[in-house]
């Protein structure tokens, strides 16, 4: 093993949790929370059995619903002590199997911590709970004409220690940033039971900034008790664009043509023709269903600001060759244009029994032939898919739709979804700009990063649960899995790196 | 260029055999920060260039070695500009520095800090791997944001080779605003505006003086203007005032004859003004404070404390002690596990950050 086994959480399977004394595990937890926080018959354990990515299904040992920090602190000792894994869950809304319970294991539910602590308009910042819904924190601020910036199409039920845990995105992400960007502080506890803080309520913290390593972290470093995020002032108007293409790589130079002008617009957002019609036939939003491609441009600020850009952007949108260019005259139909783009995931639900999600990002001028590759895979694999797209900052929703009750569909969906991801590496970007890797997108870490980046990554892990209690399985392969995908890489930019490492 | 990377990732690997310190710099401005440089230098000089840059996907990749003058000038060809404003303490200062130092100029508190536009990183760690973190895109979120933790590791937890960067459009429209005030009017003034929706990009009040920058689209800065009153200042010297606050050419940071310590004090915004001995600059909404004094750190670092902040000890001070603020048990240990995950033999810049680290 040599190297190998100096690697921690090199060669870790489930079945290494299976000693675990469920009966022991009870009876302690029984002993720091009152029995109603605690469940463990199979029917009580059911409503956790996955998270948004329902295909996943797996059973817990016991779910625990703790109602306070010290509470979570004690649940942590109990687990550490008795080296059982935890799976740290919010709303369960995650896309990618991120709260997946482990067959050996705990789910530590947040949705108990969910009082908002304070909303401090002078300051501009709201302390909450994990277990606080995102469209909350923004509910409690409107009344001071502040908002909480992020918002992940699921807001009115993820929970902000959720987007702290999958650095959750938003169509507004490209001006107002990710959740990293809207974090002061994290207060969280480790897996031996220390409360740490991360960040800090100025703009930085002493020593390695360890706030953006936290976040997005998938539950994997610490268990999130508190978050102090900032809030900015509503904009006095918004107003959206919306413009219709007959080629797709023409909206695509659109969007390369307004950033390149300096426009940074609140929401850029794209979808092709097939999105079009089926989130049509759902909302009827109005949008023109002959075009190819539709861009979404919404412009934000005072009323002068919103007329100067709105202006501007269409006059790019001209140039570009739109075919037809609306601008949105009152609230009411800024809501409509909107209200499609937001319908998309249901109204693929609706044209299809089942639909995959993927989340890759790439260079936006690699947008073109993305799609083009896309529609030779729709003929490859037999299957269709609608495109919507977070033009802006380049991340791209393909909703490949299947009916997992035909034999055989799900496993052609996922194959279609990896060949997308594996492209996505290919084209300069990601298998995933928000949903995070979960268990659903676990092998593709292999293409994207070389056999010792993700050893980096395991050492980055043990740094903060040498055990490897925290969420095992999740977010970071083993190279073991890695050599069975057949996608272990070597380093980057170097001949041979470590040459000593035996292959599997 | 490849040839390079091997040579330093040879000479890392060789000097984590020894146990050889080495000491990462690139044009050396930033010396004065942090703790005493030791070991064997390491320049990152040879080491330059634009690796990609596509003005309409607002991203740069540049080599850690590239003067950062010269990236800004090419951004600025293209209408661009890394929002952050790192201060360059000299023409030497190059991008990888910029990074490891983690310094943001004036714009800081409107659009954030370095690790705020990091997009992704190629470094060499302790074990001579070369390792990519992140990438060239807005949204990426596979594995863990190691890249965007390099920002103010001051070199202690690799090499780094090269950095992408998310870059912005210069603003088009920008004028800047006096106002005479007290401390205490001017951060209670700073986070009333802060709370509406203004295009505030800097923010700066020393003795009885506030000045604010205003950026943006024309209609939002003449909106500001006019809603705001105030002075206008001519745009020469506003240009020269900011600037002077980036690069500490100001007055404020003269160090005159016998300088006493300057202090950095990272506060929340609303703090109120700070009671100590000596002169201070507010910047950053509140949020940044500077300060010259002769006190004692643990008292100063006490107070401080208490308004929720942290203090550095900037320049002109005793460096072989705490120059960061302590930090708690439990966060020193998850530093120190950090700092061995990348770098177990201890090699790079050792003790610059804390001692041990």
């Amino acid at each position: 093993m040599g190297e190998q086994s100096a690697i921690p959480g090199f060669g870790r399977t489930e079945e290494d949790f299976s000693r675990v004394d469920v009966h022991r595990l009870v009876q302690a937890l029984l002993g720091v929370l009152p029995a109603a926080s605690v469940l463990h018959d199979p029917e009580d354990l059911h409503p956790y059995e996955c998270d948004g990515m329902a295909a996943l299904r797996q059973l817990p040992l016991v779910v625990v619903l703790p109602e306070t920090e010290a509470q979570v602190v004690a649940i942590l000792r109990i687990c550490a002590d008795q080296g059982v894994p935890v799976v740290a869950r919010g709303a369960g809304t995650g896309l990618s199997g991120g709260a997946q319970p482990h067959r050996f294991g705990v789910v530590l539910s947040l949705a108990r911590l969910n009082r908002i602590i304070a909303i401090d308009a002078h300051a501009r910042r709201a302390v909450v709970q994990p277990g606080v819904r995102n469209l909350a924190i923004s509910e409690a601020a409107a009344p001071h004409g502040l908002y909480y910036a992020p918002d992940p199409s699921s807001q009115i039920a993820c929970t902000i220690g959720g987007n702290v845990a999958e650095n959750s995105g938003g169509v507004h992400c490209l001006k107002y940033g990710l959740t990293i960007h809207n974090l002061l502080k994290v207060r969280g506890v480790t897996i031996n039971g220390e409360i740490v803080e991360f960040g800090s309520l100025g703009l930085d913290a002493p020593g390695y900034d360890l706030l953006p390593l936290v976040t997005g972290s998938e539950g994997m470093l610490a268990v999130v008790t508190e978050v102090t995020v900032k809030l900015t002032p509503r904009p006095q108007l918004a107003r959206c664009v919306l413009a219709a293409f007959d080629d797709v790589v023409k909206a695509g130079d659109a969007v390369a043509r307004i950033i390149a002008a300096g426009i940074i617009p609140a929401g850029l957002e794209m979808m092709d023709q097939p999105a079009t019609a089926a989130v049509e036939e759902f909302v009827h939003a109005g949008y023109p269903l002959e075009a190819q491609a539709i861009l979404l441009c919404e412009s934000d600020g005072t009323p002068e600001e919103v007329a100067e850009e709105v202006g501007r952007v269409r006059a790019l949108l001209e140039q570009s060759g739109a075919t037809e260019i609306r601008v949105s005259r009152d609230e009411a139909e800024r809501l409509r244009f909107w209200a499609g783009r937001k319908a998309a995931f249901p109204a693929a639900g609706r044209i299809s029994p089942d639909y995959y999600c993927m989340d890759g990002t790439i260079p936006r001028k690699r947008l073109g032939e993305m799609l083009q590759a896309i529609q030779v895979m729709e003929t490859k694999y037999a299957m269709r898919c609608i495109n919507v797209f977070h033009a802006g900052d380049g991340n791209l929703h393909p909703l490949i739709l299947f009916d997992a009750n035909k034999p055989g569909d799900q496993h052609t969906a996922e194959a279609f979804g990896a060949e997308i991801l594996e492209l996505s590496v290919a084209l300069g970007g990601t298998i995933t700009g928000e949903h995070g890797v979960g268990i659903e997108k676990i092998n593709q870490m292999c293409s994207q990063f070389s056999t010792p980046e993700i050893a980096a990554f395991h050492r980055v892990k043990a740094a903060f649960d040498p055990a490897g209690l925290l969420n095992p399985g999740k977010a970071i392969p083993t190279l073991n899995r890695c050599a069975e995908y057949g996608r272990e890489r070597m380093g980057a930019g170097q001949p041979v790196a470590h040459p000593e490492l035996p292959r599997f | 260029m490849d040839d390079l990377i091997r040579q330093w990732s040879e000479r890392i690997r060789l000097a984590a055999a020894r146990g050889q310190a080495l000491c990462l710099r690139g044009g050396g401005t930033k010396h004065f920060y942090g703790r005493p440089e030791q070991g064997e230098p390491l320049d990152t000089r040879d080491c330059r260039g634009i690796i990609n840059y596509e003005p309409s996907e607002l991203v740069v990749t540049v080599r850690a070695g590239t003067p950062l003058r010269e990236l800004e000038a090419e951004l600025a060809a293209q209408g661009q500009m890394l929002a952050f404003e790192p201060p360059h303490f000299g023409s030497g200062a190059t991008v990888g520095g910029c990074v490891a130092a983690g310094l943001a100029g004036p714009r800081r508190a409107a659009v954030g800090g370095v690790r705020d536009f990091i997009l992704g990183v190629r470094m060499v760690d302790g074990r001579g791997e070369v390792l990519r973190f992140g990438g060239e895109v807005m949204k990426n979120v596979a594995g863990y944001d190691v890249s965007r933790v390099l920002a103010g590791s001051l070199g202690t937890l690799g090499l780094i080779v090269d950095v992408s960067l998310k870059v912005l459009p210069k603003p088009v429209a920008e004028a800047s605003l006096r106002f005479e005030m007290g401390e205490a009017a001017a951060l209670h003034q700073l986070n009333v505006w802060g709370g509406q929706p203004l295009p505030i990009s800097a923010s700066a009040w020393c003795g009885g003086i506030l000045d604010v920058r205003l950026s943006g689209a024309a209609a939002a800065v003449d909106a500001a203007i006019a809603r705001l009153g105030g002075e206008r200042i001519a745009d020469e010297l506003a240009a020269a005032r900011w600037s002077g606050l980036r690069e500490h050419s100001d007055a404020f940071f003269a160090p005159g004859h016998s300088p006493s310590p300057l202090w950095r004090l990272s506060l929340p915004s609303d703090a109120l003004a700070v009671e100590l001995d000596g002169a201070q600059l507010v910047e950053w909404g509140g949020a940044q404070r500077w300060l010259r004094s002769h006190l004692a750190p643990e008292r100063l670092r006490a107070q401080v404390a208490a308004l929720g902040g942290h203090a550095t000890l900037f320049r002109d001070g005793a460096r072989d002690g705490a120059v960061f603020h302590p930090l708690t048990p439990s966060m020193l240990a998850l530093q120190r596990n950090l700092k061995n995950a990348f770098d177990p033999a201890g090699i790079f810049n050792p003790g610059r950050l804390y001692e041990g680290i």
